[in-house]
């Protein structure tokens, strides 16, 4: 088979065996379709009473940020998955195959990203429910799942970048929360950052979180000029900085990754 | 007759533990190496060299023409692994497991697809073809992971442990499966820690301590050198266990064995039921009061001590004497 389309192919392979697990794994199954649909309710009705952001329904308001969460926590299937692999043979089945190594990681990668599809269609189904709506053009709001997708992508390679580091579902487990939430929390995604105090709404404003939430915003219509706009440049140039995370995630979390597999699975 | 599998010197440590040692052996087209060997003897290790799971830090070895480091992509096309523990997906049917790995190999989706068929017939899991292998026996998952290794019809197969930790029942039906491929023509490397197994299944048996091998032949040739049967005999008195040892001696091929714990003397022989016989005598002419007397097969351990003079690791009982 040819060099420039064997990884692609075998990682196809391994994309639908992950699909096939997911599919079979009612834990990953929930993760990914429970999880959102959950919190899309959970904020929507709790925060949503509370929260008065100016000039935006709530819900118009959240979705996004609920949107970038998902991602957030659906990357962590590349993680958790690779570790629970890496604790049974079937790595070392791969590696006595004539396949292409980098297909592992490409198929695992690319399998998320189905998943990240499937619940992005749940929670904007259950967003338009509650009474999410987009104030853009269609051309936009393509852009803006597709950007959202884009995040997904590259954010499930640092996850797999982590797992590999660390080798074990526990562990990773521990790591991807405590990293997570805050990261979830202290950001824009469901509330407004300028009502924070001062060094809490400087790392809010720097947190990609924020960045990509923002671009979503945008990108759906769902901000206001009635808001306090941020003077921090990822707010100001969302959609950019947004564009330039993912190339740096992908350019430093591809090599990484792919050199802390062959170095767990050859010990 | 050409060399399926060449190993020349091969060595690898890691840090400290030397897991091979110079280990040097070639296996011949068409015929069947077991290395016999206890944990930590180095088997698995040589496995994964030759698979190309693992580099060697010295030494040079080739699996059906091609070196182990320089063109492992292509070797890995001639080649089909069964690990020690089944390397298979559990959430995947028997089916899905084998097509994926028939498309790793290039086969294409339809052949996959067909061939996976094809070996859960052989293997006598049609029944079972679409449940996920979660819920099969033990013997059935091994029996899905060698097939595994037989998706492309690979000329050189590597087997790691293929039986460890099933039942009696389930092990004799995988080594009928084994002896049938065999009989097929194709080359193979098993690993295994039952003399009973490299006997039933090799044309050639290397025994491997310490990443060396001590021994190599075929299953008579290291019978005759280790002894083809074993005499136990128990005696009732402590004070007569030296005694007996004396009358013993001249039928043992090996070390004899002693744990006095138990009054037991074990002693390695060549033909069982004669010297069983003769000794009997020899230890009722010694004035020697005999509790219990029998033959047995040899065991891994019992061929670690004639050669070695140490216990495999790993061994339960205490020996206090191994002496000829």
């Amino acid at each position: 088979m040819n060099p420039l389309t064997m990884p692609v192919a075998d990682g196809w392979t391994i994309a639908r065996r992950n699909t096939l697990k997911i599919r079979r794994s009612p834990d990953l199954l929930g993760a990914a379709v429970m999880f959102p649909i959950v919190f899309v309710l959970m904020f929507a009705y709790v925060f949503g009473s509370v929260i008065d952001i100016p000039g935006v329904p709530y819900k118009e308001f959240l979705l996004p940020g609920i949107f970038v969460q998902a991602v957030l926590i659906s990357a962590q299937t590349t993680g958790y998955t690779l570790t629970l692999d890496l604790q049974k043979g079937i790595f070392d089945r791969f590696r006595s195959l004539p396949m292409a190594p980098s297909g592992v990681l490409i198929g695992q990668t690319v399998s998320d990203l189905l998943m990240n599809v499937a619940s992005l269609v749940v929670m904007a189904t259950v967003g338009v429910a509650v009474g999410w709506r987009t104030h853009s053009s269609p051309q936009e709001v393509v852009l803006g799942f597709a950007l959202l997708l884009l995040f997904a992508y590259a954010f499930s390679w640092f996850t797999a970048t982590v797992a590999l580091a660390l080798r074990t579902p526990e562990s990773f487990n521990n790591i991807a929360t405590m990293v997570s939430f805050p990261l979830m929390f202290v950001s824009n995604a469901f509330l407004d950052t300028s009502e924070l105090p001062a060094p809490l709404r400087v790392v809010a404003e720097w947190n990609p979180v924020s960045t990509f939430t923002q671009a979503a915003r945008e990108l759906f219509g769902n901000t206001s000029t009635a808001m306090k706009a941020s003077d921090a440049w990822p707010m100001q140039h969302a959609i950019p900085a947004s564009l330039l995370w993912i190339a740096v995630m992908l350019l430093v979390f591809v090599p990484l990754a792919t050199r802390l597999y062959k170095k767990a699975v050859s010990a | 007759m050409t060399d399926a599998i060449t190993a020349d010197g091969l060595v690898k440590r890691y840090g400290e533990v030397t897991a091979l040692d110079g280990l040097s052996f070639s296996v011949p087209q068409g015929t069947v190496l077991a290395l016999l060997g206890p944990n930590g003897a180095g088997k698995t290790t040589t496995v994964r060299v030759l698979t190309t799971l693992l580099a060697p830090d010295g030494g040079r070895a080739t699996v059906a023409g091609c070196d182990v480091v320089r063109d492992a992509r292509r070797l890995r096309s001639h080649i089909g692994l069964s690990g020690q523990y089944a390397a298979v997906d559990e959430h995947l049917t028997g089916a899905e497991n084998l097509e994926m790995v028939g498309r790793l190999y290039h086969l294409g989706a339809k052949r996959a697809k067909a061939r996976a068929r094809e070996l859960l017939e052989r293997f006598d899991l049609a029944g079972a073809a679409d449940r996920p292998v979660k819920g099969y026996s033990g013997g059935m998952r091994r029996r899905i992971d060698l097939a595994g290794a037989l998706v492309a019809d690979p000329p050189v197969l590597f087997l790691d442990e293929p039986t460890t930790g099933l039942d009696p029942r389930a092990r004799a039906a995988l080594w009928d499966t084994i002896a049938e491929l065999v009989a097929g023509g194709s080359t193979l490397l098993l690993t295994t820690q039952y003399m009973e197994e490299a006997d039933r299944l090799a044309d050639q048996i290397m025994v491997v301590d310490h990443g060396r091998a001590i021994a190599r032949g075929t299953a008579d040739e290291l019978k005759d050198q280790v002894g083809g049967n074993r005499i136990e005999v128990t005696v009732t008195d402590a004070a007569e266990l030296e005694t007996a040892r004396e009358a013993l001696a001249w039928a043992a091929v090996g070390a004899m064995q002693t744990v006095p714990e138990s009054l037991r003397i074990t002693v390695p022989v060549t033909d069982g039921p004669e010297s069983l016989r003769q000794s009997l005598g020899r230890l009722a002419e010694a004035g020697v009061r005999v509790r219990d007397a029998g033959l047995r097969r040899p065991t891994l351990d019992d061929v670690y001590l004639t050669l070695t003079g140490r216990r495999a690791p790993g061994a339960d009982e205490p020996v206090q004497e191994a002496a000829r």
